[in-house]
């Protein structure tokens, strides 16, 4: 059953004489939900850019979904989903032209789009904005969207860089349940976020400081270990003595 | 003239300064479609008081700053800041409040040194002379000081902006959004620097989506789409609450939170971090009844017990009503 | 003061710090002043030309004769009549052809008027004018030579042609051209883009919400840009004296007054673009179609007026590129003083004056 999609063994990214990203070694398996938290900084968007295939490593190895970062990076993106809350869909397309397009440029056909758009806008109860511009839907919406967007081309991961921030606690929590439904049918997720109790909401997490993984573990054992009532405190002891800026 | 500024306890003949912020059915309508940002908000401000506008993107946050610091004009109601018009007096106004955006807005090709230089002279100061305000938060940055604003960590651009914002000695500092998308750490850091600013007796108006920053305010206004939903203490806000709140663990959360869902003694829940929030329909369930409840739908290992509830919860219910 | 002189300093960062920038700057008027220079002064050199001799006597041999000595030309080949003129110029291989009249001898002798056809590939106008100039100069000595043999002025009047762009106007002196060209450049585009980078990195509502004057922020985009401008134009003097051996024939100090002037004007359109425009890109793109395109194509420095038609002709009055064109063209290569050119300089300073107040005015002290 634990079968790992993401496996990588002292993962190193250097700029330069600065090692953004440490000997990173984890492993997350299938439909796991996967929180990989650090400060500002720590370096997580460089080894998420490392694991989506958008940026060869300086040593170390990994596996994505069976593929090599170094070499297979192509396959890697076709079987890979990324959201982020900066750039998640096309403000200026309507609902329906953004799952097109996005259908499109993984490979769907044009049955499989039209059959999956009529899905994911009933299952958003989207109906009346379906032609609308995204522009004009609220955030928290649009949240949901482009992560529907970003899984529907069934990838074996998606990677959810800050998906939540600024939207509502109620849409928070809907947001929430599309990536509990997207694990149950076998997506892994692999989230960042800002938000501690969300880290609640992971089967594992890991703590970066520094640009190493400093703690990788469920939130129940890491709080039982440093001692502590919640996530928050965890991550305030550990990222406390972080040295670095972005 | 204001109704909401008549309506405080003190007359207004014994005030000697007019509260710091006053705002009174403040309205603003963007575009051709007529949306409503900022919906009839009246809320006031004290001196010296830290207040906490709270709420998810789209609350109108950004929009009420910038009518306040005299950069949009209200299309209906009208605020004094420091007892200024923010309409007719706005040149006043850009005298004394400072005033920290949402997004990055200093200079990221100037050094620390020249960011915080520029910004003390376009106000008509000097560093040197109001120092001993920004030492505290200063000296963090001091070693950093010819390294340009664009290579700082999140966390330093934020201590860096409020030092230019803090340079002339503000009367009122308004700061939106300032620990949006900062780690929980600098986080921290952000608002004890902000404690310590109120004990130098600076008015704070600061708006935030993170909910567990709102108790540490004197007062919030919770926000959703352009509306007050609730304004006070947080104390009271919480106080308010009008159900009793249970926070329930088991061994399978999402199963839980499925039973919870569809469950016909279930008024709200909602999952809150490692437990799942929820309300029931009649009070006379005591923890023994949910926990009887639970285990007949299945759930091992379960956990119940009755909390208080935070502003998340509020504001949660707050929405619901 | 102490405010604008810091603000001014900032701006000075802001350019001396972005490389890219910069070597746009200073690198645009050195290129162009290369590229304009290039294409005039190297080309020329022997280039293959085709003569239809009809003639066949003495004067006309001479004539020739005088024509290929010249360093300008090369003969490709004799011919005897047009159409291989026609495939001459189709295939490339000829740049310009002479037609000598049958009788020419007897013609310039007896009737002291005679014609020679000048047939140019006026495709590349510039060339084309250069080698029609060229060839009426070496008829010209050569006329001169035999009037000196002669008693009688015999006059050869050469008939000129221009094929595929009958319309051709000499575009001899680019320098004024590219003047206003890189004056647009940068004052145009980069006064609009460095404020509305202020807008989008947000510190333009930092330094609105400060008791700094909005007539100070103008002010303070403006003198560094004004400044930097100021030394392009002398770049560019400096390249047209020394490489280009086009020396400024009237007052340096006019000259440098009326680019001011000009200077100014755009100054105050970047300022206007940047007030309606919120994004980089937008205001880059405005400057360049709206701006820069109709300063080429209505300033008389790439097409002539004359030959446009009438409400086009009206429409160019606008552009404060033709003004400023005509101006240095005067003071440049005329040598005309303020007497000469008053009216355009009057006209330049009516639209900038116009264009400031619109600009001024419609600076926010708010934001939307």
């Amino acid at each position: 059953m634990k079968e790992a999609v993401i496996k990588t063994e002292n993962l190193t990214k250097r700029f330069g004489d600065f090692i953004a990203t440490n000997a990173l070694t984890l492993e997350v398996y299938t439909g796991e939900i996967f929180g990989f938290l650090g400060a500002n900084g720590a370096g997580k968007t460089t080894a998420m850019r490392m694991l989506c295939g958008l940026s060869i490593p300086s040593s170390g190895n990994a596996t994505i979904a069976g593929y090599d970062v170094y070499r297979e990076t192509e396959r890697i993106k076709k079987n890979i989903g990324y959201m982020s809350q900066k750039f998640s869909l096309y403000e200026d397309l309507t609902v329906l032209e953004n799952i097109r397009f996005f259908g499109g440029i993984y490979g769907l056909s044009d049955d499989e789009i039209a059959r999956k758009s009529d899905a994911l806008i009933t299952q958003l109860g989207l109906q009346n904005e379906a032609k609308k511009l995204v522009s004009g839907l609220p955030l928290g919406w649009k949240q949901k969207l482009s992560f529907s967007v970003a899984v529907l081309h069934q990838p074996k991961i998606v990677f959810l860089d800050e998906p939540t921030g600024g939207v509502d606690p109620v849409t928070r929590r809907q947001f929430w349940n599309l990536i509990y439904d997207a694990a149950e049918k076998g997506v892994t997720v692999f989230v960042t976020t800002h938000y501690m109790d969300e880290a609640e909401y992971c089967n594992r997490v890991s703590i970066m400081v520094d640009g190493k993984i400093e703690a990788l573990d469920t939130p129940h054992n890491l709080k039982k270990k440093f001692n502590a009532f919640s996530m928050d405190e965890v991550f305030y002891q550990l990222a406390r003595g972080a040295q670095r800026a972005e | 003239m204001l109704q909401y500024y008549m309506n405080t306890t003190e007359p207004m003949s014994t005030r000697i300064t007019p509260p710091a912020i006053v705002a009174d059915n403040l309205t603003k309508v963007y575009g051709a479609e007529k949306t409503t940002a900022v919906n009839a908000v009246s809320f006031m401000v004290e001196r010296g008081e830290l207040f906490g506008l709270i709420g998810p993107d789209g609350a109108g946050k950004t929009s009420i700053f910038r009518m306040l610091t005299t950069l949009l004009l209200p299309d209906g109601g009208n605020a004094l800041v420091d007892g200024h018009d923010i309409v007719k007096d706005y040149q006043q106004i850009r005298h004394t409040v400072g005033y920290m955006p949402g997004k990055f807005s200093l200079y990221p090709d100037l050094t620390i040194a020249e960011n915080l230089n520029f910004f003390a002279t376009v106000f008509n100061t000097t560093i040197e002379e109001n120092y001993h305000l920004i030492k505290d938060i200063y000296v963090q940055l001091e070693r950093f000081k010819d390294r340009r604003a664009g290579k700082l960590s999140g966390g330093m651009k934020q201590k860096l902006a409020l030092c230019c914002a803090l340079i002339h000695k503000p009367t009122v500092l308004f700061l939106d959004e300032p620990t949006t998308g900062v780690d929980p750490v600098s986080r921290k850091e952000f608002w004890e620097m902000l404690k310590r600013l109120k004990e130098q007796n600076i008015t704070i108006l600061v708006s935030t989506p993170y909910m567990d920053e709102a108790t540490l305010c004197d007062r919030i206004a919770l926000m959703q789409q352009g509306s007050i939903l609730a304004i006070d203490t947080p104390d009271a806000i919480i106080k308010s609450y009008p159900d009793i709140l249970y926070a329930i663990r088991a061994e399978k959360m999402p199963a839980l939170l499925k039973v919870l869902g569809t469950s016909n003694t279930v008024a709200t829940s909602y999952a809150f971090g490692e437990y799942a929030h929820a309300t029931f329909k009649e009070h006379i369930h005591q923890e023994q009844d949910i926990v009887s409840m639970l285990q007949y739908a299945g759930m091992d290992n379960i956990e119940v017990k009755r909390i208080q509830p935070t502003i998340e919860d509020c504001f949660i219910k707050l929405l619901h009503a | 003061m102490k405010q604008l002189r810091i603000f001014i300093r900032k701006e000075f960062a802001h350019v001396l710090r972005d490389r890219k920038t910069l070597l746009i700057l200073f690198g645009m008027p050195v290129v162009q002043i290369l590229i304009f220079g290039f294409a005039l002064t190297n080309e020329v050199k022997n280039s293959k030309i085709l003569v239809v001799d009809h003639a066949r006597d003495i004067a006309s041999q001479q004539l020739v004769a005088q024509i290929e000595a010249s360093r300008y030309f090369e003969i490709e080949k004799t011919a005897w009549n047009q159409q291989q003129i026609e495939r001459g110029f189709h295939e490339g291989q000829i740049k310009m052809a002479i037609v000598i009249p049958v009788n020419f001898g007897q013609e310039l002798m007896h009737q002291n008027d005679v014609q020679v056809q000048l047939i140019a590939d006026a495709s590349d106008p510039n060339l084309a004018t250069t080698l029609i100039n060229y060839a009426s100069s070496v008829i010209q000595d050569y006329q001169l030579q035999v009037n000196e043999t002669t008693k009688i002025p015999y006059r050869i009047i050469p008939e000129t042609r221009m094929l595929y762009n009958p319309q051709l106007k000499g575009a001899h002196n680019f320098v004024p051209g590219v003047m206003a060209l890189v004056l647009m450049l940068v004052c145009v585009m980069m006064t609009a883009v460095s404020i509305v980078k202020e807008k989008e990195a947000g510190t333009m509502e930092i330094l609105l919400v400060s008791p700094f004057k909005p007539i100070l922020v103008i002010l303070s985009k403006a003198i560094p840009y004004l400044l930097l401008s100021l030394v392009n134009v002398t770049s560019i003097l400096l390249l047209s004296v020394f490489l280009l051996d086009l020396p400024v024939h009237g007052s340096i100090v006019l000259l440098f007054a009326e680019s001011t002037l000009f200077i100014i004007t755009c100054l105050s359109l970047g300022i206007f673009i940047s007030v309606k425009t919120d994004s980089q890109q937008t205001a880059m793109l405005i400057s360049l179609m709206g701006m820069l395109l109709p300063t080429i194509l209505f300033s008389g420095f790439m097409f002539p007026i004359e030959n446009m038609p009438v409400p086009l002709q009206i429409l160019t009055n606008i552009i404060p590129a033709k003004w400023y064109y005509i101006i240095v063209k005067s003071i440049m290569i005329k040598g005309l003083g303020i007497a000469s050119i008053w009216k355009e300089t009057l006209i330049l300073a009516g639209i900038t004056v116009f264009l400031l107040v619109i600009s001024i005015k419609s600076f926010k002290i708010r934001l939307a």
